[in-house]
């Protein structure tokens, strides 16, 4: 059938500058450039081209532009561009439209519509060059009352502690599964996790065997409706496990890893056979509800003898704080938040675009809920889902995260352009593929450098915004919503977050 | 709290001094947590074989046995043991001389269940591997998202019938439900989204009963000899049945198994 859908990009290439060198045609898995020897020209093809600037940038001539392409429907404000396109694709196959990364439609992003307080004469700011600046958090059940009892100066702890994480800054790597991402970028953030004195998530894709003994003690290992890979080694090879619920790239549906990357490495680490799609569930099939959710916690906690912490990760939805406070009650030890904007492999776009709310709204409306219940020190939050720079991570603790998740911020650290063609397993920059032409392009030295600097950059820049504001401890800000104020933001959306307007 | 009687289970008088031989634990009011921290220090001082008496509803146990030597126990439950008996199994072998609740098996690894009595709901869930016999019938839900892998083949034989949603999701090991009782499977929506693994049903299913994912053909000399192995092993362990194997064998089954690896290949645009 003759696709009526225009090519979403143009390429421009000088051919001034063009050497011939076909090095954007070796770049390009989706075919887009071919060499035509007759002319002695490259040729490019727009309608192939995912928009990823694979070729621009490795162009060593930069002679390629990639740019939207200029062709256009009637403008209507109706009818987008985007929604011609989509029905169009949907005419022609009969098919569910799917797209990679999070959400990207105009809703408000309230990180942008918060500012933040310094000191000025009354209180004096903090110099984190010169004075010490504590970032370092844990993670976990913190108990309602500590006995302790001092003898000569030695302070002892009467009461049992429940084991915490501890990070020694407040970022931690997002669930990204080996199998929706290469072993090459899965083994990057497993690196710059441990130099970074943080921790990666699995995801649900199990965590290799070969990486277990080096990897295991800055690993999150999860658990998710598909049961990938989970037997009592996994669970015990980690610190911490994760029972994913929600994701807030698809609150709501399962996920499926279509057979094609269901390689043979990834079979091995999810214990499925090789081709077969692997399919989890929408919800986990032994949680129908709060208690069923508790007997998965406590099962956990039995299969790793009660020395590691307990995540439970949802989706930011409507009654989301509700549920949150059972899934307290139920035992869980930290609460990961995903909002709207969290990212992923493959969702259906309509349900990636529509479904959940904004993470900044949640993280408030959640840290309120447990605090007013009086069971905020039984949990740790971990907000996920949009987070884009240090300022946001700060803006999220203010709201009343202990730390966040970021998973698209490391992507892009290690090459990511976010052109959501994850699901065609065909990422140029060897992130979200596991053809291994395509995922050796991926240096785990140098992405995993990447990633560490992006940490190391953004740890710093932290401490620089809390010593302005006169802080040197990161606890003091969690949930310090005095230190916010909102610009341009409606009085229920004040509410929603717990801060004053600006200049209040 | 209600009591389980020892000798109301189908042993023989000399297993009976076997069992009593081995490391007794008296269940009665003690928590969970602390049943099944006693098991983990008898397997960890290196007892092989503990009889658990007066079990009421106490949950996960086997499930804090993992180590990663990987120590084995045979464990025997007198009583009713609680939820998620044996979830995460790592290898054990466990015997419940009564009936199990809800989520036997859950996500087992390696190890052998057997039930004399019946199970609940979510029987064998997301089982990798080992064995599950239950003389019985079991509740909903049972053998979903059974997997297998390699060397790994799950299998679980269930003496009565199962209810709705048996094998759903289903993608590996193998179930065999025997109707003894004859009552005829009566569960719907069996195997929805089933993509591996195979189902066996003594007697007959109804096409509407199955999900559209599925299918129905007649066995062969291939599936017989998976039978004989795996109903042999049951009728063997469950001598209270009688000497049934011959007659079970020969009757009627019917095989159960997804049409497509696959079956979400053709769902999306690209």
């Amino acid at each position: 059938m003759k696709s009526f859908v225009f090519p979403e990009f143009q390429i421009v290439r000088d051919e001034e500058k063009c050497g011939q060198c076909r090095g954007c045609e070796r770049q390009c898995a989706f075919g887009t450039h071919t060499y035509d020897p007759v002319a002695d020209r490259l040729v490019s093809e727009d309608y192939k081209c995912a928009g990823c600037q694979r070729c621009v940038v490795f162009c060593p001539k930069n002679a390629i532009v990639v740019r939207p392409a200029p062709s256009f429907y009637r403008p209507n404000a109706s009818w987008s561009r985007e929604k011609l396109d989509d029905l169009k694709k949907q005419a022609e196959t009969g098919g569910v439209i799917l797209a990679g990364c999070g959400c990207d439609k105009p809703f408000r992003i309230y990180w942008d519509h918060i500012v933040l307080n310094a000191s000025q004469v009354t209180n004096p700011s903090i110099d984190p060059l010169r004075e010490p600046m504590e970032l370092r958090t844990f993670l976990g059940a913190k108990p309602d009352l500590m006995d302790i009892s001092a003898k000569e100066g030695d302070i002892e702890i009467k009461t049992k502690l429940s084991p915490n994480l501890v990070v020694e800054t407040p970022i931690l790597f997002s669930a990204l599964s080996y199998g929706a991402i290469s072993y090459n970028a899965f083994r990057s953030l497993a690196t710059a996790a441990c130099k970074s004195g943080t921790y990666f998530n699995t995801g649900e894709g199990g965590l290799p065997r070969d990486m277990r003994e080096e990897f295991g003690r800055c690993a999150i290992v999860q658990v998710a409706s598909g049961r990938f890979g989970i037997d009592a080694e996994y669970l015990n090879c980690g610190q911490a496990v994760e029972i994913k619920v929600g994701q807030g790239a698809k609150p709501g549906i399962g996920g499926h890893l279509p057979g094609e990357k269901v390689s043979l490495a990834v079979a091995e680490t999810r214990m499925i056979p090789l081709g077969t799609d692997a399919i989890s569930p929408a919800p986990h099939h032994d949680i129908y509800s709060i208690e069923d959710l508790s007997m998965l916690i406590s099962a956990l906690k039995e299969a790793t003898n009660y020395e590691k912490p307990i995540s439970v990760k949802i989706a930011a939805v409507h009654n989301f704080a509700a549920i949150a406070s059972g899934i307290v009650r139920a035992g869980a030890d930290i609460i990961a938040i995903d909002g709207l904007r969290g990212g992923t492999g493959a969702a259906p776009k309509v349900i990636r675009d529509n479904v959940g709310i904004p993470t900044e709204l949640a993280i408030s409306s959640l840290d309120r809920r447990l605090r007013s219940e009086g069971i905020r020190n039984r949990c740790s939050i971990i907000a996920a889902g949009g987070i884009r720079c240090s300022s946001d991570v700060i803006k999220a603790i203010a709201l009343g995260a202990d730390a966040v998740y970021i998973g698209s911020a490391a992507l892009i650290a290690m090459g990511c352009t976010l052109c959501q063609k994850c699901y065609t397993g065909k990422c140029n920059w060897g992130i979200c593929t596991q053809d291994p032409r395509l995922s050796g392009r991926l240096n785990v030295e140098i992405a995993s450098q990447r990633l560490s600097n992006l940490i190391f950059a953004w740890s710093h820049e932290i401490r620089e915004m809390l010593g302005g504001m006169g802080i040197n401890a990161l606890e003091s800000l969690r949930g310090n919503r005095d230190h916010l104020r909102g610009l341009g933001l409606h009085e229920w959306e004040l509410d929603v977050l717990g801060i004053k307007g600006a200049g209040e | 709290m209600a009591r389980a009687v020892l000798f109301e289970s189908s042993l023989k008088a000399d297993q009976i001094d076997e069992k009593i031989n081995a490391v007794l634990i008296d269940a009665t009011d003690v928590e969970t947590k602390e049943l099944n921290g006693r098991l983990r220090d008898l397997m960890l001082s290196g007892e092989k074989k503990v009889n658990i008496i007066n079990v009421c509803g106490q949950r996960f146990i086997g499930t804090r046995l993992y180590t990663p030597e990987r120590l084995k126990m045979e464990i025997d439950i007198f009583g009713t043991p609680g939820n998620d008996l044996a979830a995460f199994l790592n290898g054990h072998k466990i015997t419940v001389h009564g009936n199990a609740q809800d989520g036997v098996g859950n996500t087992m690894d390696s190890g052998e269940i057997f039930v004399e009595g019946r199970a609940g709901d979510v029987l064998g869930f997301s089982m990798r591997g080992g064995e599950i016999y239950v003389r019985d019938n079991c509740g909903y839900r049972t053998a979903l998202h059974m997997k297998e892998y390699e060397d790994k083949r799950p299998v679980l034989v269930v003496g009565g019938s199962a209810q709705d949603f048996l094998g759903e999701y289903m993608a590996g090991g193998i179930a065999i439900l025997l109707d003894l009782q004859g009552q005829t499977h009566k569960a719907n929506f069996i195997g929805t989204g089933m993509h591996g693994g195979v189902i066996y049903l003594r007697g007959s299913v109804m096409p509407s009963q199955v999900g559209e994912q599925v299918d129905i053909s007649p066995i062969n000399d291939d599936d017989r000899s998976v039978l004989d192995r795996y109903v042999s092993r049951f009728v063997e362990r469950f001598p209270e049945i009688g000497n049934r194997l011959e007659e079970i064998l020969n009757s009627q089954f019917v095989k159960l198994t997804p049409k497509s690896k696959r079956p979400y290949s053709n769902l999306y645009a690209y």
